[in-house]
């Protein structure tokens, strides 16, 4: 499987996004630069954290109008899996590409501490590995992670089982209905303020993030011996 | 030429935690009138005249760009100047 990590100005993370794929995970990964017209050639799509743009006017507000984001729209529209974390998810948010908006969070504060997670759906091609209700630990890093949505989308967030990950012991940024990841209505676009590449190695605290990329990867295999 | 002045806040049903940390400020400098504080951004654009109406323009970009509409409410004033 490849995967494309994308890079605008300003992010900061798509290294770490790097070496987990190459490193931890074992597949194939390139970088690759925002103002790129073409993704064809990629099965998977990871927009890394970071300030792009330096989180002008708002996070991710900017990056969202990037040459790349057409190609961008065309892998979702596709099946393909699209991932953004922190300020990815931010400009997935801005993109329209999943529901809702980012406030700064309710303490002020950057805050980047590791915290705890609940797997609320399992049955997504992103956290299949994963135990229903399994509780893991990823570092969090941001400003503005406090997830906000009017009601009526919040009600088809729940409905259609879209909150993936929620805080579990306590909610760090005053996000609705502790809300720390969701994916769009078709189940291929996940947006997640934790840093799951930075949580692929006992050596870095926590190995619990690697089986979400894991279960990318065996999701993807699973479909490609099926369909070919 | 227009100068067009932008106003972009947080929607009154969206908590302002910024807004919410200055009135306490203020009521700990003893304004104790102050009922409620709302942060938002200014932004001030030059924009030259075209064929298309200039408001349309501002709403559009409002729309595409300088707010937020899922959190953020905006307004604007369009001046028209004249260039020496």
């Amino acid at each position: 499987m490849k995967f494309a990590v994308i890079v605008f100005p300003g992010s900061n993370c798509d290294v770490d996004m790097y070496h987990a794929i190459k490193d931890e995970l074992g597949e194939e990964v390139a970088y690759v630069w925002h103002d790129a017209d073409n993704l064809d050639e990629f099965d998977g799509i990871l927009l890394p954290g970071g300030f792009s743009y330096g989180d002008y006017l708002r996070s991710g507000a900017i990056a969202r109008f990037s040459n790349v984001m057409k190609a961008i729209q065309k892998a979702a529209d596709e099946g393909k899996p699209v991932l953004g974390v922190c300020n990815g998810f931010q400009i997935l948010l801005e993109a329209g590409l999943l529901p809702g908006a980012m406030r700064r969070n309710n303490s002020l504060k950057f805050i980047c501490r590791p915290v705890t997670l609940r797997v609320e759906n399992n049955e997504t091609m992103f956290t299949s590995l994963y135990e229903l209700g399994e509780v893991i630990t990823i570092p969090i890093a941001h400003g503005e992670g406090n997830y906000y949505c009017d009601e009526e989308t919040l009600t088809k967030l729940i409905e259609n089982r879209q909150i993936i990950f929620r805080y579990h012991d306590e909610n760090p940024n005053g996000s609705l209905e502790n809300i720390a990841g969701i994916m769009n209505e078709t189940g291929n676009v996940l947006g997640m303020m934790p840093h799951p590449e930075r949580a692929v190695d006992a050596l870095l605290g926590s190995a619990d993030g690697l089986k979400l990329f894991q279960s990318i990867v065996k999701y993807w295999r699973v479909k490609h011996v099926v369909t070919s | 030429m227009y100068k067009v002045k932008v106003y972009v806040t947080l929607r009154e049903n969206v908590l302002d935690p910024q807004g919410t940390a200055v009135k306490g400020a203020l009521h700990s400098l003893s304004y104790r009138e102050v009922q409620d504080v709302r942060i938002g951004k200014f932004m001030e654009l030059v924009i030259e005249k075209s064929e298309r109406n200039v408001e349309e323009i501002v709403r559009e970009m409002c729309e595409k760009l300088l707010a937020n509409t899922v959190i953020e409410d905006y307004r604007y004033e369009i001046e028209e100047v004249v260039v020496q």
